[in-house]
């Protein structure tokens, strides 16, 4: 294989861990003033990602450096064009990991309210967007000839994109909805039941008709064939859930959302940037790459890397796999901390 | 304003910004580390205490740190996308290599850190902040090689048809001569800042709140102190080596910082100036003979070129155009840099000496708790502010001009939105986070594991004990 599809193979991969990982700690903030009704609650829903959610987040920083160090092209084109919704994106990102880190820093109760509604806010903003923005780079974007973005943000905001933002978070409030019931217990976890196979049903439909749409702009027997498969584990996950078999049930989601994201970069390969103007100013891999011996280095980097970060955060999930209960409040709720 | 000029000034904020916190996180994780290993060593109270109570400051700053830092990772592509294409090749390299190795055990070991102190054994969970400060050292080591690289380009050729940078020798950009003596003045640099914030905080409990955890702050204050004094040696002999690596590679810096505008051999540093610095006219200036020909080169009667030489040279070897940096801002901070950091390092000394075999710190030394950790902090910020405005007009230096770099096809509006938005959103976090930092000071030592509350805090009522027992309790310790 060519170092280049080997790069764009393992930037693929990068974004899957992204949104396998972060889907759910997406889904678990979307859901969290949802599924908690009081401040114990939401305290142990918080508490199921409070380990991991930073290392998930760091998925995102990796792709976004691979790019930079692999295909610095792309890098360029992508960040520079897709600017407003990349700053809508990193706001969001930066009030919610501040709440995330601080809700729990007072024992008071409307900072602790505050923050639960920027953690909702802070993932369901990213959430959208994510899903807008790679239902963009699929359909192709206005690009010229030296792969400068001159399309406007209204560009961006097709009917196709937003199908793909609101995919991107249904699809997350399942995944997130089922790691919650994977990981409480009592009635937080019949309600976070309750909550996947409803938000499951909806993000099953919206993914079914996104997937489709976007194998008719672009894709091949193979992306059509990882789409489909990709609906189906979706639906085996919510089988799962609704026999109670979480385990089974988190592994339908996250496989149906690394399929699907694979599913959309077959369908692109060889191009990373279509172009919706002319043909000839597509990017491709080829185009946008870094000169060989650089790809060596990485590849030897990744190879070496990459496996142990994931041993040592697989032994993140295995050190915390224990059940989250709610706890009764250890203090005197509202202003006792002030 | 143009879109250069705001990216420009974007980038300058959000960097500024996102390096308050990066020392404090460098240093204080590192001195939580040691702390919790003298605890695990001796097993004394105090050491557990003082790790929770430093931990979760450290906690509070890096959370800042972590969501500015994401920005970083976007705007090189965002308002400097020709910057992305010239130096993709080379720069990306250390880019990636410090979110795959540093970034993911940072972020990892942090999550194990807080949240493991029941569910590890006492060892792991030590070796787990250990890892922290692995990650922190890592992430310092590649950022400031890619940060070198823009000062003194190496290990690279140009490809005039793509018309980028692409590197030839990976060994070479991670073992700059640049990055080899900034790495430990920075590092250096950021201890003096976190022990000084560790001080800093010691003495505010030891003067208001007489009586309680003496011996535990006073350990706290001494501790900090000797890291500010000792560190600050270290600031001063790397930047000693800088200073002459800089003269090698960046004459021009070097000439600027000190508004040297004629060759002179020998040079006498000037330590302060008044009137204009623009090379026309001198009212008043205090000047010490032979100290710059020593720090540039190490001799006392050696030639350190001049701004006009340098530019003649220039203009031959690039073409026509001006390429001088912002004296006046070049001089000041380098001259403030020093200033202010040498007085971070005699107000450590001082306190140390006051509270010399056992003596209480006197209620005026509570002066000090705030001017204390921030002569460090603010004498980095006038390095980096003079680092990178004395590399200017380049981005890279010799290589690619600053308004190169700027996106071609991004609007000034974007960029003004973005800006903006940015420093509101800074603005708003900045109070958010102080006000959380002062509290958490405030609220002073958790109590001892198993002992809820500590029987001795004078404050120690209903609210006392149970913020108390509610640090005592892992979990709570940190959500």
């Amino acid at each position: 294989m060519e170092l280049t599809t080997v790069w764009f193979v393992l930037i693929a991969f990068l974004w899957i861990g992204y949104f396998v990982l972060e889907g759910f700690d997406f889904g678990v903030g979307i859901l969290l003033r949802v599924l908690g009704r009081d401040e114990p609650e939401r305290r142990a829903l918080v508490t199921t990602i409070g380990p991991v959610w930073d290392g998930n987040e760091v998925w995102l920083i990796v792709a976004a450096g691979a790019t930079f160090a692999a295909f610095p092209e792309w890098y360029a084109t992508l960040f520079s064009g897709f600017y407003l919704p990349l700053f809508a994106i990193l706001v969001a990102l930066i009030v919610r990991g501040v709440a995330l880190e601080y809700r729990g820093k007072r024992d008071d109760l409307p900072w602790r309210s505050r923050m639960d509604t920027m953690i909702a806010v802070g993932s369901l903003l990213p959430a959208l967007l994510w899903g807008i923005t790679f239902a963009n780079l699929l359909r192709g974007v206005p690009l010229d000839a030296s792969y400068e973005y001159v399309g406007s943000l209204g560009d961006l905001l097709s009917p196709f994109a937003l199908l793909g933002g609101l995919t991107f978070t249904a699809v997350f409030v399942a995944h997130g909805a089922i790691f919650l019931a994977l990981r409480t217990t009592d009635e937080l976890r019949d309600r976070a039941n309750r909550m996947a196979g409803l938000s499951g049903l909806v993000a099953a439909i919206l993914a079914g008709g996104f997937l489709a749409w976007a194998q008719q702009i672009r894709g091949d027997r193979w992306s059509l064939l990882i789409a489909g498969l990709a609906v189906l584990s979706l639906l085996g996950g919510l089988v799962a859930n609704r026999f109670r078999r979480e385990g089974w049930a988190f592994a339908g989601t996250a496989l149906a959302i690394a399929l699907a994201v694979t599913s959309l970069f077959v369908a692109m390969f060889p191009a990373v940037m279509p172009s919706t103007l002319d043909p000839e100013s597509t990017l491709t891999t080829v185009a946008a790459a870094s000169t060989p011996y650089t790809l060596k280095i990485l590849t030897v980097i990744a190879a070496i890397f990459t496996p142990l970060v994931m041993l040592y955060q697989g032994w993140t999930y295995w050190v915390f796999r224990k059940r989250v209960m709610v706890e009764p409040p250890v203090a005197v709720p509202s202003g006792a901390g002030s | 304003m143009d879109t250069l000029d705001l990216a420009r000034w974007q980038f300058a904020i959000t960097t500024v910004y996102h390096f308050f916190f990066v020392p404090v996180t460098i240093s204080l994780v590192a001195i939580t580390a040691g702390l919790q290993t003298a605890w695990y060593r001796t097993g004394k109270d105090k050491y557990l205490r003082l790790t929770k109570f430093y931990g979760k400051l450290f906690l509070i700053n890096i959370a800042m740190g972590v969501v500015t830092g994401l920005v970083q990772e976007f705007q090189f592509g965002m308002n400097w996308s020709d910057y992305s294409r010239f130096v993709g090749d080379v720069f990306g390299a250390p880019l990636a290599l410090e979110g795959l190795l540093a970034f993911f055990v940072e972020s990892t070991f942090i999550g194990l850190w807080i949240f493991g102190w029941d569910r590890l054994p006492k060892k792991v969970h030590l070796a787990c902040i250990w890892m922290v400060v692995l990650g922190t050292q890592l992430s310092a080591y590649f950022i400031l090689a890619a940060n070198s690289w823009m000062q003194n380009p190496v290990g690279f050729r140009y490809n005039a048809e793509r018309g980028r940078a692409e590197l030839t020798d990976i060994w070479a950009v991670l073992t700059n001569k640049v990055v080899l003596v900034t790495f430990p003045h920075t590092i250096f640099a950021a201890f003096m800042v976190g022990g000084a914030f560790v001080a800093g905080v010691a003495i505010w409990h030891l003067v208001r709140r007489p009586g309680v955890d003496t011996g535990a702050f006073r350990t706290a204050l001494r501790l900090g102190a000797v890291i500010v004094v000792v560190a600050g040696a270290g600031v001063a002999l790397s930047g000693d080596q800088q200073g002459k690596v800089m003269t090698e590679v960046q004459p021009m810096k070097m000439a600027a910082a000190e508004a040297l505008y004629e060759s002179e051999k020998p040079a006498s540093f000037s330590v302060f100036t008044i009137g204009t610095l623009d090379g026309s006219r001198e009212i008043f200036s205090v000047k010490v003979p032979y100290l710059l020909s020593f720090l540039a080169t190490g001799h006392f009667d050696s030639e350190v070129q001049g701004i006009n030489n340098l530019q003649q040279a220039y203009e031959k070897l690039y073409g026509p155009g001006s390429y001088n940096p912002n004296v006046p801002l070049t001089y000041w901070t380098f001259r403030l840099m020093i200033g202010v950091g040498m007085a971070a390092v005699g107000l450590a000394v001082l306190l140390l000496w006051l509270t010399r075999r056992g003596r209480e710190p006197h209620r005026l030394l509570i002066w000090l708790a705030l001017p204390l950790p921030l002569l460090p902090l603010v004498a980095n910020v006038f390095g980096w502010v003079f680092t990178e405005t004395g590399r200017q007009p380049w981005l890279v230096f010799g290589l690619l001009p600053t308004s190169a770099g700027v996106s071609p096809g991004t609007t000034s509006g974007e960029v003004l939105t973005s800006l903006l938005g940015f420093t509101l959103l800074y603005g708003v976090l900045a109070v958010v986070e102080v006000k959380l930092m002062f509290k958490s000071i405030r609220a002073g030592l958790p109590g001892a594991a198993g002992t809820p509350g500590d029987p001795t805090r004078p404050d120690s009522g209903d609210d006392g004990s149970a913020e108390a027992e509610a640090d005592a309790k892992p979990l709570s310790f940190a959500y």
